[in-house]
């Protein structure tokens, strides 16, 4: 009989005081108990509503099946045949517009918590699993990934599973792309990340750092002298966009990918690190995403009173919902149809404040939201010695400036076919935010999952030829 | 890792690191920069390319030791190995066409010029290399800029070599005297750049500053680098580093030079501490 409570079970946090100073995760995660009590929620519906809603199309109902009945690895073997990083999306991923949106128990209360049961799977398994190199017959081709984030790592995973000799160049020191310069580790510990990586290294991927490809190779070298078959453009979107507001130049305000950089990637809030990071007193985040929530709750962390200014209203924040509840939780303030027209700074060029128009909401706009109608003659000043532009980013332009016949949007975004990743080049497939512009982490999989099965399709197809 | 071949003091506070790395020593270009990292804590430094050497996969930086992460970098010996090294980033120094060209730097910023001269020199144009440091214990490259220049200019702020003066009177004189120079490139501390923009600016003479602001990733990802050129936001990583001195906004590049410059002096005493203690 089906455990029919119409709430989840409840996610244990650390304490909201507490985790407001540290840097350690913020969910815990559930024990096993809570995982079967949960699991048996699970309707195991015949017509899997909840698969349809997963971007790489996990067979849900199975691998909760397996969770109610106790059997752990077995839950574990049936997500890892679709997802190559279920600890990282069992974290990040928007299961509430995605897997948990489709769920029948949500009909009549909550979903089925599919998010924390894949995280319990996957933390289960890594922690006693130790990471051993597996056999797999090499099929003899070579094939390039760009870029080591989420839609680089599953391609790559998967190829490798397939028998492709896989490298994966990477532009920083570290591998993981946004899951290790972007997201914190209160919400995605870097030991995580490390771990599934390592996952990858034992199927045989090598993984490449210090190359920037399109600067220390191109891709035209990697499918000719390099000898790979195919690339994998993965690279992101990295580009932060700013405001062009006055004040923009002053000291202390930086944008969410330099914050982030510095305290998730260079580990500034470590006592010890080199890299620094300016301790703010009072910080402004100025957007409503994911980014912006990440960014306004470590700096809070770094002790500084915070302040998320969006031009919208909480209804069209575009962050989760967890991650809004987790950032009031901690004392982060919103400020809500606020829209900053300047930064004031101090004599020595330090950001003093933020001078704010308020904003009504108009008519919708060609995204299908309400637009922000500034009301003339108002004024709202936020003091700030610390500004972050958290405004989206758009795709780095170093590979399309250096791949001819690479053809891009309007705003930089490799054009590539939705289904199968191919470019306008041959041999070139590209996906992720390269393709799409800043989105999520597991449509960024999803697409590098479809791209390998694409890459694998045309190597067989050339040599057959 | 990456072995450092040669280390070499080119004076008390200047070092010279020729670095193995093949990949980065097959593209790289004047002008263009790396990024490195000494140990795998470190800060990421970006230093430009100094020289290279494509049959030995080499690529040689010279840095200033100024704060925290270049001691820990000026610490290893040659045999030893630094943690990471990535480029060549940014936009190569435009060589093409110029057939007589003033090269103008000051202090370490001559470690960058020296391989702009080079370059210009080795594409048949005439080079001019005008050069200042505080005092003669400060000279680097001398003899590398002769033999490139058809001219070299020496000036010093104390008179104890060369001429006593600035880099901007020598090259005033040179104009004064004549000179037409197609274009100046000019490398060194912020101020005199901005003095030497200043200068050509009133001979309608082209020219060209590389600016060396904070940055981290070098790819255009963390927005650090920006700086106003002609009323535009650019990118020095991957619009620059070289732009046209001209547009350039000098006084909020000296302004933003100096955001970290508190911690910056709270990491090198942690430095300097832990240096004595080893010391002890």
């Amino acid at each position: 009989m089906a455990n029919m409570s119409l709430k989840k079970n409840e996610m244990p946090v650390q304490d909201a005081l507490k985790r407001q100073s540290n840097f350690s995760e913020v969910a815990l995660g559930y024990t096993k108990d809570m995982a079967i009590d949960e699991a048996q929620r699970c309707l195991n519906c015949k017509n899997m509503p909840c698969v349809k809603g997963c971007p790489v199309e996990i067979k849900i109902p199975d691998f909760i099946k397996q969770i109610a009945e106790g059997n752990f690895e077995g839950a574990y073997d049936i997500i890892a045949e679709s997802s190559a990083l279920p600890a990282i999306c069992g974290r990040v991923c928007p299961q509430e517009s995605q897997c948990e949106k489709y769920c029948v128990r949500a009909i009549k209360g909550e979903s089925v918590a599919i998010g924390r049961l894949e995280r319990f799977v996957a933390d289960l398994h890594n922690e006693k699993e130790e990471t051993s190199a597996q056999k797999i017959e090499k099929n003899g081709y070579k094939v390039a990934v760009i870029g080591s984030g989420p839609s680089g790592l599953t391609c790559a995973g998967d190829l490798a599973k397939m028998g492709y000799e896989v490298t994966v160049f990477e532009a920083l020191h570290l591998a993981g792309g946004v899951l290790s310069y972007g997201i914190p580790e209160f919400r995605l510990p870097k030991s995580i990340v490390k771990k599934e990586i390592e996952g990858l290294k034992a199927l045989g991927v090598k993984i490449e750092t210090n190359v920037v490809v399109g600067r220390t190779v191109l891709i035209d070298e990697l499918l000719s002298e390099e000898g790979f078959s195919a690339v994998y453009i993965a690279s992101g979107a990295g580009l932060p966009k700013f405001m062009s507001i006055p004040g923009e130049e002053l000291k202390g305000v930086c944008s969410a990918n330099e914050f982030l950089t510095r305290i998730n990637l260079m580990k500034a809030y470590v006592d010890g690190s080199y890299t620094p990071v300016k301790k703010p007193r009072h910080t402004v985040v100025v957007g409503g995403g994911n980014v912006a929530m990440d960014a306004a709750r470590c700096a809070r962390r770094l002790g500084s009173e915070v302040t998320v200014v969006y031009r919208r209203t909480e209804k069209e924040l575009p962050a989760r919902l967890e991650e809004i509840e987790h950032a009031k939780e901690e004392g982060i303030e919103f400020a809500f149809l606020t829209n900053p027209v300047e930064i004031v700074g101090d004599e020595n060029g330090f950001a003093k404040e933020v001078k704010c128009q308020l904003m009504r909401l108009g008519e919708p706009d060609a995204s299908g939201r309400a637009r922000p109608v500034a009301i003339e003659g108002s004024e709202k000043i936020v003091p700030a010695d610390c500004v972050i532009m958290s405004l989206g980013t758009s795709p780095n332009p170093i590979i399309k400036d250096t791949t001819e016949g690479l053809d891009t949007t309007r705003w930089g975004g490799i054009i590539a076919d939705e289904e199968s990743g191919q470019t306008s080049r041959e041999g070139v497939f590209a996906g992720g935010d390269a393709v799409t512009g800043a989105a999520t982490v597991i449509l960024a999989m999803g697409a590098g999952k479809k791209a390998a099965a694409a890459i694998d399709e045309y190597v067989k197809n050339k040599q057959n030829k | 890792m990456y072995k450092i071949l040669t280390k070499r003091e080119l004076n008390p506070t200047v070092t010279l690191m020729e670095i193995q790395a093949p990949m980065v020593s097959k593209k790289a270009k004047a002008g263009q920069f790396v990024i490195l990292r000494s140990h795998d804590d470190s800060e990421r430094i970006p230093l430009t390319v100094a020289d290279y050497n494509r049959e030995k996969g080499s690529v040689t930086v010279i840095f200033q030791v100024v704060g925290a992460a270049t001691m820990l970098l000026n610490e290893l010996k040659e045999g030893e190995y630094i943690s990471d090294f990535v480029g060549p980033l940014g936009r190569a120094t435009h060589t093409e066409g110029l057939k007589k060209v003033a090269v103008v730097g000051g202090g370490v910023g001559c470690a960058i010029a020296y391989p702009v001269a080079k370059a210009l020199s080795e594409n048949g144009c005439e080079v001019h290399s005008i050069v200042g440091f505080r005092n003669e214990e400060l000279i680097i490259l001398k003899d590398e800029f002769e033999k490139v220049s058809s001219k070299y200019v020496l000036m010093t702020d104390d008179g104890s070599a060369g001429e006593k003066g600035l880099v901007t009177d020598a090259l005033r004189a040179l104009i004064e005297s004549g000179e037409q120079y197609d274009e100046v490139i000019t490398i060194g501390p912020l101020v005199m750049m901005k003095f030497v923009c200043a200068l050509t600016k009133e001979y309608g003479i082209k020219t060209v500053a590389s600016m060396n602001p904070v940055m981290i990733d070098g790819t255009g990802m963390c927005g650090g680098c920006r700086l106003t050129v002609g009323g535009k936001m650019k990118f020095a990583c991957v619009d620059g580093p070289e732009f046209d001195g001209h547009e350039i906004d000098f006084d909020e590049a000296i302004m933003r030079s100096s955001m970290y410059k508190c911690e910056e002096a709270a990491a090198r005493e942690k430095v300097c501490n832990l240096f004595k203690k080893e010391a002890e």
